[in-house]
């Protein structure tokens, strides 16, 4: 301890002082939200291939507006129920044939059809282009899914940040109105709107959106409430913020996580509920066609002619996976606590 | 918890007065009757069968009727088959449908517990993979599309079982299955996530600090504590099945009330309509009645008298 050392002045180098500045400071750089629940998402490959088979199908069904290899409406009767043919390729179940009374038998050559003609995947009863269908298809079923989910989600975010913010006795006014609804089945509110508006794709669509927005008004509702305790919105409030823009500026960014996972998980739900009413009977009616309705015709012929129900079937189903598979990527990417 | 019962049996009142009441302001607002050959018909004969069917009233009256009907189990006379009273039609096709939906419950809600828990113990393993992938899969094929192809592949294909109709307990196999598919997945989904918070929970690492076995942990801790949270989905679940049933008692020819439904809606009998809805919305909501009060009995954590906010 007694020693002391002595230490001469030019025992000390001095450094260049510009180059170590950022010593202290964090490398990573500054990650929005956004960009973090992206970086987070990219390390799922569930997610993004569900992310990529979405984009893909969105841009065939969307795309098929434009360029189909065949009217989806044109019928042809002479070449009805034919079966998938692809150019030069000789495996059975792609090559024109069908198993007729136990034997195989060229369905293109018995319709007469040139060596020219084929259909990708084959045609159904009335002689229309099967994939021109399910492209079509799709994109109804897309469509409805999308702007049920958009109403949805514009009526249920507001209810939720209204009956939040507000509080007291509106809030539990609101609150009895969600459970009231909340404990009719929600096909039965769907089958009585599209009664009184008549089948259709409008209908569908109201009566999806309908039925579907309590969850998310529930969720919003519950997280308003914690976020207007929080300093920041006291802070605006006694800035002397107006509500509206209190919601806009501090509540729907905060938010933003819970509406698109929520988002995310209504649309294959919507795509469900609009192939089922299709199914049964009182959704999409004819000429127009959703996956729903290519079911209904396929199942009718599924003894004989399985493809016409097994591809709008497959279609469906990996929609069905690519957004729940999805949905749960942004999940986890959004909220890394969450459960899950 | 007297008092929580009664609240929530007033609301469940209301909930059903306003069900009947928009139920039936909606049917009316439809164009219809039960005339078939109206053209055929001179206007006394009209007269004559609408009045049979109390639709010579004023609205009104009518809906008094209705209501006061209602909670005397009447529903009305079916516009479809002339002469049948709703109720008779209800309650010779609910027994299917109950029977149905509580095989499908048992066997969605029991397989999903084990597979799920399973996923939760061996997280992050092949196991938890499989699991997740298969639950997805019952997630996101839709309830028809699995019933066609176990109608078409087990009952046609193999022959191992009836493809349709109604006649005991084998006909119920392949219906029970394709019910059963979703909520077999949803409870699988749920009790993973339940499970795997409850296994990183501070009393798991004190139960097996303790030196308790691996399974001891796992049964008496872990999932006791995630089967408590199961009852909050029972609900949907019943939601689930009720909506499946409509179409899988088609694709099955189940005499139940979900074909009932379906066919009522093809030919507008809107009386049936009407008492299918009240149905299918009392069952509902004493579903979710007995779920709050069997979850408030079953979790000490839940006090039903604190639930204000």
């Amino acid at each position: 301890m007694a020693d002391e050392v002595k230490l001469p002045a030019d025992a000390f180098e001095p450094l260049d002082k510009s180059k170590h500045l950022d010593s202290e400071k964090i490398s990573a750089p500054n990650l929005t939200f956004m960009q973090d629940a992206w970086r987070r998402l990219k390390k799922n490959k569930g997610a993004i291939i569900a992310m990529t088979l979405l984009i893909i199908f969105f841009v065939m069904a969307f795309g098929s507006a434009f360029i189909s290899p065949h009217n989806p409406n044109a019928v042809n009767p002479q070449y009805a129920n034919l079966p998938p043919k692809w150019p030069g390729v000789g495996i059975n179940g792609f090559n024109g044939t069908l198993v007729q009374a136990g034997s195989r038998v060229d369905a293109y050559k018995a319709a007469g059809a040139a060596s020219s003609v084929h259909y990708w995947l084959g045609t159904d009863y009335l002689g229309r282009d099967l994939l021109s269908r399910i492209l079509y298809g799709t994109r109804i079923s897309l469509t409805v899914a999308v702007v049920a989910t958009l109403v949805d989600l514009l009526f249920g975010v507001t209810f939720g940040l209204f009956s939040g913010w507000k509080g007291g006795r509106i809030d539990n006014f609101m609150q009895r109105i969600i459970e009231i609804i909340m404990s009719i089945p929600t096909l039965v509110v769907v089958v009585l709107l599209i009664l009184v508006l008549k089948p259709g794709m409008m209908s569908i669509t109201i009566a999806i959106a309908f039925s579907s927005w309590t969850t998310m008004a529930r969720l919003i509702r519950a997280q308003t409430l914690e976020l207007k305790e929080q300093e920041y919105v006291l802070a605006a409030k006694t800035l002397g913020e107006s509500s509206i823009k209190i919601a806009f500026k501090h509540l729907l960014p905060n938010l933003s996580s819970i509406i698109i996972i929520q988002t995310m998980f209504t649309i294959p739900s919507a795509i469900f509920f609009e192939a089922f009413l299709s199914y049964v009977g009182i959704g999409i009616s004819s000429p127009k066609a959703s996956l729903g309705t290519l079911l209904n015709d396929g199942q009718k012929n599924f003894q004989f002619l399985p493809y016409q129900m097994w591809y709008p079937a497959i279609v469906l189903s990996i929609i069905m996976i690519a957004f729940n598979v999805f949905a749960d990527g942004l999940r986890d990417a959004f909220d890394p606590q969450s459960k899950g | 918890m007297a008092k929580y019962l009664i609240k929530r049996i007033f609301y469940l009142l209301l909930t059903l007065f306003i069900v009947i009441t928009v139920t039936f302001f909606m049917m009316k607002l439809l164009p219809g009757t039960p005339l078939t050959n109206q053209q055929k018909l001179s206007p006394a004969q009209q007269h004559l069968i609408l009045k049979q069917y109390g639709l010579t009233k004023p609205v009104w009256q009518q809906y008094l009727i209705y209501v006061a009907g209602v909670f005397h189990g009447n529903f009305g006379t079916s516009f479809q088959f002339s002469d049948q009273p709703v109720s008779y039609l209800i309650s010779s096709r609910i027994g299917p449908s109950l029977l149905l939906g509580a095989q499908a419950m048992i066997l969605g809600v029991i397989p999903g517990i084990l597979v799920g828990a399973l996923g939760a113990i061996k997280k992050n393993t092949w196991v938890d993979s499989t699991t997740t992938i298969v639950s997805i899969l019952g997630i996101s094929i839709p309830s028809f599309v699995l019933a066609v192809l176990l109608q078409y592949y087990i009952g046609l294909k193999l022959g191992w079982l009836p493809i349709a109709d109604w006649g005991g307990f084998a006909y119920t196999i392949l219906p029970t299955i394709a019910l059963a598919a979703s909520p077999f997945a949803d409870t699988a989904r749920f009790i993973r996530t339940e499970m795997v918070d409850v296994l990183n929970s501070d009393y798991i690492e004190l139960a097996k600090a303790k030196g308790l076995s691996k399974w001891g942990v796992i049964y008496h801790h872990a999932l006791r504590n995630s089967l408590i949270p199961v009852v909050t989905i029972i609900g949907p679940l019943a939601v689930n099945i009720m909506t499946g049933s409509m179409v899988i008692e088609n694709i099955f020819s189940v005499p139940g009330i979900g074909e009932q439904f379906v066919k009522s809606i093809l030919t507008n009998d809107y009386p049936t309509i009407m008492a299918v809805t009240i149905v299918y919305s009392l069952m509902l909501m004493v579903v979710l009645l007995i779920t709050d009060i069997v979850y408030g009995i079953i979790d000490p954590r839940i006090r039903i008298t604190n639930t204000s906010k």
